[in-house]
């Protein structure tokens, strides 16, 4: 006999007026190697087609359906029922604005976090498209890819208890991101140009280093690494700039 | 109501849509991208394996040139590509592949000395040469004849989306997510915008512009089985086909991959089969090598879909709650093997199947995976029909790929058709005004509100939209899937002529207010089932087999009839799409011959006629 699943999932949709948030209960069976992505689908296609949720890729590649499932921020499409008790509670991520239900726009979050990191390429050299590309030793490419595997889920955001108290923290995504450029040579920034952006409250100084972040992050990051690193980096710049004043 | 101006709207922010978007923006232009999700989620990030360009730095890329990767390109789509078209592809791949190096793509290089690499499931040995050093490097894919394919790790799709997004926010273009054009703005002679409704609110919004460019990727969701992403499910086709002037070219030619898992259809790589994985039936006895002796599970894609099939018609396959399926067996690679080469199939199964490959089966079924079928350009990228409007991607038949896409060439066309495409609307956009019309746009408007009004009321029937839905997909997988014949194709458009009757009575069960899903789904339900009725129609005049297009009553791939792409139109008010044919290619760089693969039949076509067309060099 298959089990019978219990969700109780968060109900609000801002758009409608009569709305007000609550958690509301859903009964399905369970099927074999049942993921949330069908489960979700189904109660939205025979119970209520007015539930709003994100999927995407389905496939734990996109970072669309992150949701808090029994507590912990994770994806709901690479989330298996069975390794879940029957009884199945769905909270939309905090810190990101609630679109409906189970759906937030991270979208907006980390495309501010692009500006604020200015998250691209800074060199003042032009392409040429008659030469040879410029050389990079492998090892250098894989430690960048590394890095730019951030699937931009915001599981790590919704982890951190910074994040969840001051609304302009950073976060762990944007600090890794820095992180990616400043390991990549083609990236003419300096130590003191990323201090701007990161060296504050805002920034890797405001990080508890608690590493909420890196036990979620389903794409298994080295934040911890990555936010350590930043922190001594910084705290030289930091000493730096105290003796150039 | 919101209504925003720019000299190019691009529907779409993948990798198609954000290359375009740049060249534009990079001339100056003021430039606005719309996407369902955040641009990086669209589906371009999936893409694990790579893309093709001849630059010929790694030891199995040797003497690789653009002319090897234009002739790999003609015979992959089977003599059905525009060689023009195909050739202004090869001739750009490589410079593109080095802009990207240039704007972050970390790709992987080329790491002096000797290694291992593994073929049909046994060992080779290659070295590497000192004075490649930190260039570009390349890995082998089907269906070419040298290794071409550059990648990023298990993530070029992701790299380069990212990248290319990067690009996007440097040149401070607004990419504007959960927004959804619904329909195109227009007076059935030039494209002046789109209505858009807002994901986030249900609002509906207003996007004017000069020029507009479709880049919403594939269509693989009106099919049940497939392994693109819930969002590629036709909305720019429609918007396009919808205005009645703009055709779908060879919307038969739709490609199946071997192995999607069972029950979410997600991607296995060729490569399980290509280090030595087997299939097996319900017995758990191998099949492929009684069909195919000599190539078994390494035939191509087409071919090892087709067995798969016929094997589980035969009463081989395992039954499920979710259908059918056979068993993809890489237990005897061993861990090792498994855990390194194969990682992401480890992932994959360990996520969502339970599943450890080391002990156990992975259920796979043929899976759609990729439309060649698309909204027809020219080789501009202009849009037939409409004047300002465009298109690039997965979502256009430019048409490099003819009737079967290679892989790793359509990530690369992404690119590289963005690119050339780009510097096209560049031109057009020199020199162009037009006038945006109110009353054209307050009709269009209108007409998008009462749609929505008369869905929320109910006022055109009570049909439920996933229901149709599944009656469409079921409808195409069994009369439209890897097998074809003419009983079976008729079936097809019989049902899917009553599903479109339904489709038009669609009434929701919510109250479609906010980000509501059962609203975006009702708004294009008909137009996929109109979709669906072209892959069938044009699929029963296609009495040959060419590329992934293969009909069990016509087996010989017939150059003498059908040498050419079909175009199919739906006019206002129609219930059956019209059909027209164009020549596939303007001149032969590569008169059509065998493919080297595939096996089959050809019916020649007239040699005076082909000789006549063949440029000499
Ligand atoms: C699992 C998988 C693996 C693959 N691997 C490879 C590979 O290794 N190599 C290779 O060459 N190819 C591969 N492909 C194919 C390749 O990934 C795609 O063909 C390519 O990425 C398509 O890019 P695109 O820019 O045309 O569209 P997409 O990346 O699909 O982007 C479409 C965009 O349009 C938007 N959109 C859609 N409809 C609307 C609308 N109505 N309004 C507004 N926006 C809209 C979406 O939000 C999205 O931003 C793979 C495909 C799959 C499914
Ligand atoms: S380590 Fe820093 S970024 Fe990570 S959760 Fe803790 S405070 Fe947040
Ligand atoms: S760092 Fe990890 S958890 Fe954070 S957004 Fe990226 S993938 Fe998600
Ligand atoms: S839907 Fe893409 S990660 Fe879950």
């Amino acid at each position: 006999m298959s089990r019978q699943l219990e969700f109780d999932i968060f109900r609000y949709n801002p758009q409608d007026k009569g709305s007000v948030p609550h958690m509301q209960t859903f009964v399905l069976d369970e099927t074999e190697n049942m993921t949330l992505f069908i489960a979700l689908n189904r109660l939205r296609e025979e119970q209520d087609p007015g539930l709003i949720f994100d999927f995407c890729c389905r496939a734990g590649i996109c970072g669309a359906c992150a949701m808090v499932v029994n507590g912990k921020p994770r994806l709901a499409c690479q989330t298996k029922t069975v390794d879940l008790p029957s009884q199945i509670t769905l909270l939309p991520l905090p810190v990101y604005q609630l679109i409906g239900d189970l759906s937030v726009d991270t979208g907006s979050w980390f495309r501010e976090m692009y500006q604020t990191t200015e998250s691209w390429i800074h060199t003042n050299k032009t392409f040429d498209p008659t030469a040879l590309e410029e050389r990079m030793e492998n090892e250098v490419a894989e430690q960048i890819y590394e890095l730019e595997r951030c699937i931009e889920c915001g599981c790590c955001v919704a982890a951190c208890g910074t994040a969840r108290l001051r609304d302009d923290f950073l976060g762990a995504a944007a600090l890794n991101r820095v992180a990616r450029f400043v390991v990549d040579p083609r990236d003419q920034r300096t130590d003191r140009d990323y201090f701007e952006v990161i060296g504050n409250d805002e920034g890797i100084f405001g990080c508890m280093g608690l590493l909420g972040c890196e036990d979620v992050c389903p794409k298994g990051l080295p934040l911890q690494n990555q936010l350590g690193f930043l922190r001594r980096k910084m705290g030289i710049t930091a000493i730096k700039e105290i003796f150039r004043k | 109501m919101q209504t925003y101006y720019s000299d190019l709207l691009v529907i779409g922010a993948g990798l198609a849509g954000e290359r375009v978007a740049v060249e534009a923006a990079q001339e100056g232009f003021d430039v606005t991208c719309l996407s369902i999700v955040p641009a990086r989620r669209s589906h371009s990030s999936a893409a694990q394996g790579g893309m093709q360009a001849a630059l010929g730095n790694c030891a199995k890329g040797e003497g690789d040139n653009v002319d090897v990767h234009f002739g790999d390109t003609v015979r992959g789509s089977d003599w059905g590509c525009d060689q023009e078209v195909a050739r202004l592809f090869a001739d750009a791949a490589p410079i593109e592949m080095r802009r990207l190096a240039h704007w972050g793509v970390p790709w992987n290089r080329v790491v002096p000395g000797k290694s291992f690499y593994f073929k049909g499931g046994e060992k080779f040995e290659k070295e590497e040469k000192e004075e490649k050093r930190g260039l570009i490097t390349a890995r082998s894919f089907g269906g070419t004849a040298k290794w071409r394919t550059c990648y990023t790790s298990d993530g070029t799709g992701h790299a380069v989306m990212c990248t290319m997004d990067n690009r996007c926010a440097e040149l401070g273009i607004d990419v504007f997510d959960r927004k959804e054009a619904i329909s195109l703005i227009h007076d059935g002679d030039k494209c002046t915008g789109a209505v858009v409704r807002c994901l986030r609110t249900g609002e509906l919004e207003v996007f004017l512009s000069k020029a507009t460019a479709i880049c919403t990727g594939g269509f693989g969701r009106i099919y049940k089985a497939t392994t693109n992403a819930v969002i590629c499910d036709g909305g720019g086709h429609i918007i396009a086909h919808d205005t009645g002037v703009v055709p779908i070219g060879n919307p038969e030619a739709i490609q199946f991959h071997p192995t999607g898992i069972v029950p979410t259809d997600i991607l296995v790589t060729e490569g399980c089969r290509g280090d030595g994985g087997t299939l097996l039936d319900v017995n758990e006895e191998r099949f492929m090598n009684i069909y195919e002796p000599e190539k078994a599970e390494l035939a191509s894609r087409d071919v090892v879909s087709r067995w798969m099939t016929h094997h589980m018609r035969e009463g081989k396959g395992v039954k499920s709650a979710y259908g059918e399926h056979l068993w993809l067996d890489i237990r005897h690679l061993g861990d090792k093997h498994i855990s390194t080469k194969l990682r992401e199939v480890d992932e994959i199964c360990h996520h969502f199947l339970n599943v450890d490959p080391r002990k156990q089966l992975i259920p796979v079924r043929p899976t759609q995976h990729y439309t060649m079928a698309g909204v027809r350009t020219n080789k501009d990228g202009a849009v037939y029909g409409l004047k300002g409007l465009f298109s690039a991607g997965e979502a256009a038949c430019w048409d490099m790929h003819g009737f079967n896409r290679l892989g790793g060439n359509s990530l690369a066309e992404t690119v590289v058709a963005g690119g050339i495409i780009g510097v096209k609307i560049v031109e057009f956009l020199k020199g162009y005004e037009t006038d945006f019309k109110t009353a054209l746009v307050a009709d269009a408007v209108k007409k998008q509100q009462d749609r929505i009004e008369n869905l929320r009321s109910g006022a055109n029937g009570k049909e439920n939209v996933y229901k149709v839905r599944e009656e469409m997909q079921d409808a195409l997988m069994e009369g439209c899937f890897v097998f074809r014949n003419d009983a079976g194709l008729k079936k097809c458009i019989d049902t899917l002529q009553g599903t479109l009757e339904k489709a038009r009575n669609v009434g929701l069960v919510s109250d479609g207010l906010g980000a509501n899903h059962e609203l975006a789904a009702a708004l294009k339900i008909e137009g996929q089932v109109k979709l669906g009725l072209c892959i069938a129609k044009a699929a029963l005049e296609r009495t040959e087999s060419r590329g992934s297009h293969n009909r069990e009553d016509y087996t010989a791939r017939d150059d003498q009839n059908w040498l050419n792409r079909t175009l199919a139109y739906w006019r206002e008010g129609a219930d059956m799409p019209e059909l027209q044919y164009e020549e596939a290619t303007p001149h032969y760089e590569i008169p059509p011959g065998d493919r080297g693969y595939g096996g089959g039949t050809i019916i020649e076509a007239d040699k005076a006629e082909i000789e006549a067309k063949t440029i000499k060099k």
